[in-house]
């Protein structure tokens, strides 16, 4: 009797074949010893804060692979629009390009309603993609911006959770930066002061983390003004070299020269033609 | 029952020689103690305020009262992402279904379309939710629909991590027709001593009050809890 096959419509919703695949590449791989290529990471620290006339966020400059460091001043701090600024933390492409993508479409959305974008709309955009990919996007950003209804800081977890905050860490160092805002946060700061509180959260997981370091880059977005400082701050500065190991010309003393020229012949040549194909 | 942290599909193997630490690589969980209860013209719901990723908190002031209309609220407990989610696609669900009935919407209503997408994505979902509200047909109602996507109405209701710890004060502290007050006493009591004993749980009291009246929300910060007899 012959088989009845029924076609299937195609399922709606993102595919995680590869996921499993990758599961299971990784397994193989594991027990052959080797591993697979890792994706670069940020290690990092960033953070944000609320102040009295706007947000101001922070971020260090290291990008780790593995235990080395990749890129000794990568810049964290995204532009999503004019007025809303966000810092990446996690897998590096995945913040670059997520930030990309809801910059452009908030672009496009902004053109469509005619009005400057707020930041809980790119908030949402980022929540409901990150959702849609399960976590699978590493992505953990801190997101900031000033819009008709004031200051906003957001921070979005890879799963898509996020929280509204005064202040907010996020990354290896975020501990860090969190103990410096937890010791000296005050709503409705002036913007010296909160300048410097963030440069100091960011210079405590510089200093005591080690997924991050070099430098600090600071926004301070306030209604109509951007501040893109980078870097605010050169914390860790390559020294200079005290002394050399090479022997200059002249320090080992010449007492004669002689010049004898060799004769040589031509025994065999043969001709390797280079396989250009 | 204990923390409900979303076991993700493919264990992430865990690099031990990574500068980055486990906590960062941990989904956000919601820990959480939440509570609601029924009285005579409306609803008292509660929770606590802490969010964790492993064993640090990511947020430790929380609103887990999240409002799905003008007269309905949920408290939400598991991972913080798909709760969010849910409530977010909820919202606009019963805010849509309310324009064309041209009337608020029935509690039962929002509760049913919380069980609809929990029940039908069981598998990937891990959310507690209590939906609790006031509507004219029925008045104050609470409705659990726990992970796995069942739902029930109770007159009173845990839920989350910290539950565990005050079923017994629950069941023995609750009576039928209490008076406002009275509700708002048992759920800020009962969610206190849940803090307590809960690592999961923690942070600040958030009360709310819905009636015909409207909605009201307090907060009980850390140094004005109430008092356990214990210490």
């Amino acid at each position: 009797m012959a088989t009845l096959i029924v076609n299937q419509p195609p399922v709606g919703g993102f595919s995680f074949d590869h996921c499993k695949r990758n599961a299971y590449l990784l397994g193989e791989a594991n027990k052959v010893g080797s591993s697979l290529p890792t994706a670069r990471k940020t290690g990092t620290t960033i953070c944000g804060i609320v102040f009295k006339d706007g947000v101001i966020l922070g971020a260090d400059t290291r990008a780790t692979e593995g235990m080395v460091v990749a890129d000794k001043n990568c810049s964290k701090i995204h532009h999503i629009s004019s007025n809303i600024y966000c810092c990446g933390a996690g897998t590096a492409a995945d913040t670059e390009m997520t930030t990309q993508i809801i910059s452009s479409n908030l672009e496009l959305h902004a053109l469509s309603t005619g009005r400057v974008p707020r930041v809980a709309t790119a908030n949402r955009m980022l929540k409901q993609m990150l959702f849609r990919y399960q976590g699978h996007i590493g992505a953990a950003l801190v997101l900031g911006g000033v819009d008709c209804n004031g200051p906003h800081l957001y921070s979005i977890y890879p799963h898509g959770s996020t929280d509204k905050l005064p202040y907010v860490t996020m990354g290896s160092g975020s501990l860090a930066a969190m103990a410096v805002f937890e010791d000296r946060y005050k709503p409705d700061m002036e913007e010296e002061d909160a300048k410097r509180l963030v440069r100091d959260a960011i210079a405590a997981g510089i200093f005591n983390d080690l997924g991050s370091g070099s430098n600090i880059d600071l926004c301070v977005i306030t209604k109509g003004n951007l501040d893109y400082i980078r870097p605010h701050e050169e914390a860790n500065k390559k020294g200079v070299r005290t002394g050399d190991y090479k022997y200059k010309r002249g320090t080992t003393g010449v007492l004669s020269k002689a010049v004898t020229p060799l004769n040589l012949e031509v025994v065999e040549e043969s001709v390797l033609t280079m396989d250009t194909s | 029952m204990a923390a409900a942290t979303m076991s993700p599909f493919f264990s992430q193997n865990i690099n031990q020689n990574s500068l980055v630490p486990d906590w960062t690589s941990q989904e956000v969980s919601t820990g959480t103690t939440i509570m609601a209860v029924e009285y005579d013209g409306g609803v008292v719901i509660g929770a606590d305020s802490r969010t964790t990723t492993g064993a640090y908190i990511a947020n430790r002031v929380t609103d887990k009262l999240t409002p799905i209309h003008d007269r309905i609220f949920c408290c939400r407990s598991g991972s913080a992402a798909d709760t969010q989610a849910i409530a977010d696609v909820v919202t606009y669900q019963l805010g849509f279904h309310s324009i064309e009935l041209d009337a608020p919407p029935l509690v039962e209503t929002a509760a049913n379309l919380f069980r609809a997408s929990c029940y039908k994505y069981r598998e990937e979902l891990s959310a507690g939710i209590l939906v609790a509200g006031w509507d004219q047909r029925r008045g104050g109602q609470v409705y659990c629909v726990p992970i796995g996507g069942m739902l029930v109405r109770q007159p009173v209701s845990v839920g989350g991590s910290g539950s565990s710890y005050i079923y017994g004060y629950m069941d023995s502290n609750y009576k039928p027709n209490m008076t406002k007050d009275q509700c708002l006493e048992l759920v800020g009591a009962a969610v206190a001593l849940a803090m307590e004993r809960d690592g999961s749980s923690g942070g600040v009291i958030r009360l709310a009050s819905i009636s015909e009246a409207g909605v009201e929300r307090r907060v009980i910060l850390g140094n004005q809890l109430p008092k356990c007899s214990t210490h």
